[in-house]
């Protein structure tokens, strides 16, 4: 029974191989597994289970990537496709802060602003520096987590800047840390064939050392159940660790269930709930140098990312507004939840719910 | 890790009440789905999961009873009442057969202008036309429709029973509890009738299914409470084919965000009873967790059912996937019309191929099967990743 000298390891908090990881993924005791993993996850996080409130905005859709699995991006002239001003922006968001205020005028309505989109055939590296400075600007208070790795590296070659005086720039901009979109599978079997058009693998973890490295703290995901096999996964997962090893600067970990609808990739089926938990479990489990795995509920489906707090996750993400691209991809859930469903959900698992801001501070409510 | 989970109850003797009290409020969740998903495996060794290709069809709205959680019935005379013509009726069973159904599941609401006469000659006019499994009529509808004809509930079910009824479904169950019933179903049958009619259905030879919709204003003894007296009948008759747990999806219902007062009143009655109170105290709709907590331990307790489905229609794909390893072992209906869900606005449009591929995908064979669980048809094996 190798499951049971896997035990041993994680309960002395020893690092598995990636052997392992593939017996984990491959084996049939998803209770065992689960309890690993929930071992894991209390001894880093204790029972906390954190969420935020945030607010999504995706400044458009114009791209010149079209990346084959994508359902959001549009080209230019395309029904649907649109762009936001900065005006724009600030107005949504001004919105949203104005609308609770009202009710708890001292603590501000969310804490968090997530900016992704595609990469505009026409916006300068300008546009987004002042995008990030008027909105630092306008809401003070609001932390501002933006832009994945494919962007950085557009802005970089729109600019002619090196990746690091990119990514200094933002920061003094205002920028505070970085999602971890765009990694999808790192390995580049399988990424040529999933999004040849994006930059690669190695240019990704590229993009996140120098971000480490300037100071800014950055997310990883993993987009699974496409066309890749576990090893492809537990190859990324390797690559992840490496990297975290030499920066620290990896916060969370977010694995991200391929959906197979409206895009162009044919084998068009759902990842199993059982997939879903195991590889949150297995995660866990082998990026043992990452502080938090996060159960992104809009891809999961609420009932499903509640279940992961059981399985090794500890962040349920947050109370989003406005999220368009899962939505395009045929998300499972509904795009907002409120904070009560969010703490219900937490509590129901056995879990304590802590809001946090960006850095996983404890927020008072 | 902590909680009183006994090692192993697939081998060991029936739990009790009081252990499954304890079950229930103290297990962690992994080790109840592992002891449920152990005894589903020596039920099921051959792991294949069934599923049977039907259509709901709601031969009515109008119904007298106006329970506070159904978003389904109107009242007569309503703009939205209707009675389903044959016409309509007979067409919707021709499109079940040519997409490879066998059964109907006819249900509908208490409508005080149909009778015996009405029901007999409908069953006939079906079974006259169609080769197809009738199940229907649940236990309100069996007594209401008994009351009316001046019948004991043995002699109207034989009557329908000549006339075609072939098995009946296990709604109207909720929780039986009369305590709860007061509560959300005040009109409905007492938690005795429902099993009367139940056993009677069994004396007769007929199979029935029998369900639990938690998540309303119940506390857990009443969950024991409710799993008990099913497994009681069940050890006299043996009639029942599967247990069906499901949640009350609070929506557009009288128990739902509108009704503050039935939540006052659950609360009353809950510290009445001095029970720990599971649901908090806005009606929220039950978690995945408490989903999978009850439906394992159902399948620990309900050790003499031979069959627990898992409630895609409420859970969703992914989390009845997940239920499969948490003690179920069947999908239940394909649901090629589902009314009565749909109205609280829970909406799911799944084809037959989206089940297979569900059950595939979670590593279990699919099987189509009848209302006895015989197998009509059988799927390939799936693996449950991606491993290739
Ligand atoms: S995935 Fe990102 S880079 Fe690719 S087309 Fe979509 S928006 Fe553009
Ligand atoms: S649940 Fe059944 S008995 Fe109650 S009101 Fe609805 S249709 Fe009538």
């Amino acid at each position: 029974m190798s499951l049971k000298r896997i035990e041993k390891k994680v309960l002395a908090g020893k690092r598995l191989t990636q052997e392992e990881a593939l017996l984990l993924f491959e084996n049939d005791d998803i209770f065992t597994l689960g309890r690993l993993a929930n071992h894991a996850a209390v001894m880093k996080n204790g029972s906390n289970a954190y969420y935020i409130r945030n607010h999504h905005i995706n400044p458009t859709n114009l791209c010149i990537n079209r990346c084959t699995f994508c359902a959001f991006s549009r080209s230019k002239g395309e029904k649907g496709a649109y762009e936001l001003t900065i005006d724009e922006i600030i107005n949504k968001l001004k919105k949203w802060e104005g609308s609770k205020k009202r009710h708890m005028p001292s603590t501000p309505s969310f804490s968090e602003v997530h900016i992704v989109g595609g990469l505009h055939p026409g916006w300068g590296f300008d546009y987004y520096l002042d995008m990030i400075r008027r909105i630092k600007k306008a809401l003070p208070a609001v932390h501002i987590k933006a832009f994945t790795a494919v962007e950085i590296d557009h802005f970089s070659k729109i600019s002619g800047l090196s990746l690091r005086e990119t990514l200094i720039a933002l920061k003094e901009a205002g920028l505070e840390s970085m999602p971890g979109g765009g990694a999808e599978i790192l390995g580049s079997r399988v990424r040529n064939k999933i999004c040849p058009e994006k930059i690669s693998g190695r240019r990704w973890l590229k993009v996140m050392e120098i971000a480490h490295g300037v100071g800014i703290r950055t997310n990883a995901t993993m987009l699974y159940g496409h066309l890749e096999t576990y090893r492809d996964r537990i190859d990324h997962l390797t690559k992840l660790r490496e990297l975290q090893e030499r920066t620290g600067g990896f916060q969370a970990f977010i694995p991200l269930a391929f959906h197979p609808m409206n895009t162009k990739i044919k084998k068009a089926r759902y990842t199993s709930g059982i997939d879903d938990l195991t590889t949150i479990a297995v995660s866990r489990l082998f990026l043992d140098n990452f502080p938090h795995i996060k159960a992104y509920w809009v891809m999961l489906g609420e009932k499903v990312a509640q279940l992961a707090l059981l399985f090794g996750a500890d962040d349920l993400d947050g109370t989003i507004m406005e999220e368009k691209i899962t939505r395009s991809a045929g998300a499972l859930s509904g795009h907002a939840m409120t904070r009560e469903q969010l703490i219900n959900l937490i509590e129901k698992a056995g879990k304590v719910p802590v809001e946090r801001d960006i850095f996983y501070n404890p927020v008072s409510p | 890790m902590k909680s009183p989970v006994p090692k192993s109850s697939a081998e060991s003797p029936r739990i009790s009440r009081r252990e499954g009290l304890q079950l229930l409020t103290g297990a962690d969740l992994l080790g109840l789905g592992m002891i449920a998903d152990r005894v589903r495996k020596k039920l099921h060794p051959e792991g294949s999961v069934s599923f049977i290709i039907d259509r709901n069809v709601n031969y009515t709205n109008v119904c007298i009873n106006q329970c506070r959680f159904c978003a389904f019935y109107r009242s007569k005379g309503d703009r939205e009442a209707y009675v389903l013509t044959k016409r309509r009726l007979f067409h919707k069973i021709r499109e079940t057969i040519e997409q490879g159904g066998t059964q109907i599941l006819m249900q509908g609401g208490l409508h005080p202008d149909l009778g015996l006469e009405y029901y007999l000659d409908l069953l006939r006019s079906i079974k006259k036309r169609f080769s197809i499994h009738i199940h229907a009529l649940s236990p309100p509808e069996v007594t209401y429709i008994a009351k009316k004809a001046g019948l004991s509930v043995k002699d109207a079910l034989h009557a329908l029973q000549q006339a075609g009824l072939d098995s009946i479904p296990g709604g109207g169950a909720e929780i039986l509890s009369d305590r709860v019933r007061e509560i959300v179903s005040p009109r409905k049958i007492s938690a005795e009738q429902w099993l009367k009619v139940m056993e009677e259905a069994h004396g007769i030879g007929m199979k029935t299914t029998a369900t639990m919709m938690f998540g309303s204003v119940e506390g857990p003894e009443d969950i024991i409470e409710h799993l008990d007296v099913i497994r009681r009948l069940q050890e006299r008759t043996g009639g029942f084919t599967a247990f069906i747990p499901w949640s009350f999806q609070p929506g557009n219902t009288e128990l739902g965000e509108k009704s503050a007062e039935v939540r006052k009143r659950g609360g009353a009655a809950r510290k009445a009873s001095g029970l720990p109170i599971v649901r908090s105290s806005a009606l929220l709709p039950a978690t995945g967790v408490e989903y999978l907590r009850i439906l394992s331990l159902s399948r620990i307790y309900l050790d003499n059912i031979p069959n627990i489905q898992a409630s895609w229609v409420t859970q969703g794909l992914k989390m009845a996937q997940v239920a499969l390893r948490f003690g179920a072992n069947d999908f239940g209906s394909t649901m090629l019309e589902e009314n009565v869900v749909a109205a609280a606005g829970v909406k799911f449009r799944v084809t037959v191929d989206d089940i297979m591929s569900a059950i595939e995908g979670a590593g279990f064979m699919p099987i189509q099967r009848d209302m006895y669980y015989n197998v009509i048809k059988k799927g390939s094996k799936g693996s449950r990743g991606q491993g290739r």
